[in-house]
């Protein structure tokens, strides 16, 4: 197989992580509305960490796309 | 004496800061806080530079983002051994671990450990590099629309406001996560 031909096809496989993401993210927005529809007092103590938790998921994302752009470019 | 507007503005940023080690590595940690305050706004002012219009974001280089990584885990090692000893490596040990589990969780805590710059500095790096080329990307299609540009404006006006929160969340990770290492080094546990 062309060796350009079996890059964009590595780095279009790279991308099925962003899956995993996708379920992350929406996991600790879910727990912080439920969280926060309990108790509404303690949203100011828990939103510094759903922010956190956040960019965490967001960096595993971009390792992903990381991997997309070195098997696409080197 | 009543602070005046930039008075106020450094005085936020220095509550901020020291808030946050105060918070994240206890007193002691209070000793490191010109190099993390250093570290925030060398961070925040590179992500924030490059959104200015034919600015430059020196920190979407991998080899600045890996530079600072490697500096402060460095550091934080260096650290941890000068202040514990031999006894820092017990923090490769959790506590409460079956013996019989040791040969397999003590390569795992160590290789963790090794990745701290790696992951620090990749997700600094990764952040300014894409979101910078997604604006770029998005206004190319706006010219390239011609009339039906108005669609790719809006879009690219969105991802602006997005970038400029994600400039300041990602130097507030970075130095939130240089400070829990902080904390692992000087309390280990």
């Amino acid at each position: 197989m062309d060796l350009a031909a079996a890059k964009m096809i590595g780095a279009g496989l790279a991308t099925i992580a962003l899956f995993g993401v996708g379920i992350g993210i929406g996991n600790i927005f879910a727990t912080l509305i439920a969280t926060v529809g309990r108790n509404p007092s303690v949203q100011q103590r828990v939103f510094p960490f759903a922010i956190i938790g956040f960019a965490l998921v967001e960096a595993v994302a971009l390792f992903a796309l990381l991997i997309a752009f070195l098997i696409l470019f080197t | 004496m009543i602070p005046g507007r930039f008075q106020s503005v450094v005085e936020m940023a220095y509550e901020f800061i020291a808030g946050l080690i105060r918070d994240n590595a206890g007193k002691e940690g209070l000793r490191f806080f010109p190099l993390i305050f250093t570290l925030f706004m060398f961070i925040l002012m590179g992500n924030m530079l490059g959104l200015i219009p034919t600015g430059f974001t020196f920190t979407s280089h991998i080899i600045v983002t890996f530079a600072m990584a490697l500096t402060v885990w460095l550091l934080i090692t260096i650290l941890g051994f000068v202040i514990h000893g031999a006894h820092f490596l017990h923090f490769f040990v959790p506590s409460g671990a079956p013996k019989a589990m040791l040969p397999l969780l003590v390569p795992i805590e160590i290789l963790s450990y090794c990745v701290r710059p790696i992951s620090l500095s990749v997700r600094l790096f990764v952040n300014m590099m894409a979101g910078h080329t997604m604006l770029k990307v998005f206004a190319g299609f706006i010219t390239a629309l011609g009339i039906f540009g108005f669609a790719p404006l809006a879009v690219t006006v969105a991802l602006f406001g997005f970038e400029i929160a994600v400039a300041f969340l990602q130097a507030y990770i970075f130095t939130v996560l240089t400070c829990i290492y902080l904390h692992d080094a000087i309390h280990m546990h």
